[in-house]
């Protein structure tokens, strides 16, 4: 039933329009399209206007095509829909000191991660560049440590400390 | 013992990231308008189309300006807080019809009653673009100057009526 009411306004309201404005001036449509892709619809947030047939999204898409038609440019027209309902319109929000965070926060967490890494790495490295001993150095520090039971007065390389 | 501690830094970080937008209203984008001058318009009224109503003809008043329509649910929801302030006499109530059918509104407002000094129909909702009204009801404090001072999204609550919008409109009427 639903479904068979929305078929209903497809068939006349949604087709015709679509078929006028094809034959009509294709390249305003586009234009149209365009700006509004950059929209935000306030009332379903998650669509642009492109998308979005909620009420006011046909208005605000209305309110697009007549200033376009007027010869207003696109960046007119997105400066219009701010002034009226604030950044939160466009898609892509300005760079402003508000915005900073958002703009660069991923690259900033990208960064971390790598600086992260990169320490990580090195750390693992270091440790790995550690000298092995040799057999016949394990075999004298074994004698070492047998020889002493004060463990303080080796040095850490298993020598006696020099006094 | 450090080997928590990144770890920790970093769920604290995202766990107040996180719980600050829990908390925001996405609903509630934040008006551009607030301090600038209320939009022109002269809309014709709606008891009497005869005559038209401007937000000039409120220079040197504080007023509300509510959008309102008779097939907003919340319009109802919020109604009786408008109609209970109207006999206070505390501030003059004035109504945006917005995209709405004359009649209809006018049976609307006989059935619920008529807070508004007058309504101004904006049958289109340009106006409604110009104030940047996305989610009716919404309401508008003008100030003396025609300035707007604040802005409501959605219907407004016994406690925004009593926290903010009664002393500003106090505070406007006693400084300016």
């Amino acid at each position: 039933m639903e479904m068979h009411k929305y078929m209903i306004l497809l068939y006349f309201f949604v087709f015709p329009c679509a078929l006028s404005h094809a034959a009509g001036d294709a390249a305003l449509e586009q234009r149209v399209q365009r700006v509004a892709a950059e929209l935000r619809c306030l009332v379903c947030q998650n669509q642009s206007l492109a998308d979005s047939h909620a009420e006011l999204a046909v208005d605000l898409k209305n309110k697009v095509r007549e200033q376009l038609e007027r010869g207003a440019s696109e960046k007119d027209v997105l400066q219009f829909m701010t002034e009226r309902y604030g950044d939160f319109v466009l898609y892509r929000p300005p760079l402003k000191t508000t915005t900073l965070l958002l703009w660069f926060g991923p690259g900033l967490l990208l960064l971390a991660g790598l600086a992260a890494l990169f320490l990580r790495l090195r750390r693992r490295s270091a440790v790995a560049a550690e000298p092995v001993l040799t057999a016949a150095e394990r075999a004298r520090a074994a004698t070492l440590l047998d020889s002493s039971s004060d463990p303080n007065s080796l040095n850490h390389h298993g020598e006696p400390k020099a006094r | 013992m450090k080997r928590w501690l990144w770890p920790l830094v970093i769920f604290l970080v995202l766990a107040v990231f996180l719980g600050v937008g829990l908390t925001l209203n996405p609903r509630e984008v934040p008006s551009p308008l607030i301090g600038k001058p209320a939009p022109p318009f002269q809309l014709p009224q709606l008891h009497d189309p005869e005559k038209t109503f401007s937000q000039k003809d409120m220079a040197g008043k504080v007023w509300l300006l509510n959008v309102w329509a008779s097939w907003c649910g919340p319009c109802r929801e919020e109604h009786p807080i408008w109609v209970d302030l109207a006999k206070t006499n505390v501030v003059p109530i004035y109504g945006l019809n917005y995209k709405d059918k004359r009649s209809d509104s006018m049976a609307w407002l006989q059935r619920y009653g008529d807070p508004y000094v007058l309504s101004a129909s904006d049958l289109k909702g340009s106006i409604g673009i110009d104030y940047g009204v996305y989610g009716v009801p919404e309401t508008y404090v003008i100030d003396k100057q025609g300035i707007i001072r604040f802005k409501q999204i959605g219907p407004v609550t016994p406690a925004v009526l009593k926290e903010k919008i009664l002393p500003l409109i106090a505070k406007l009427n006693g400084n300016a």
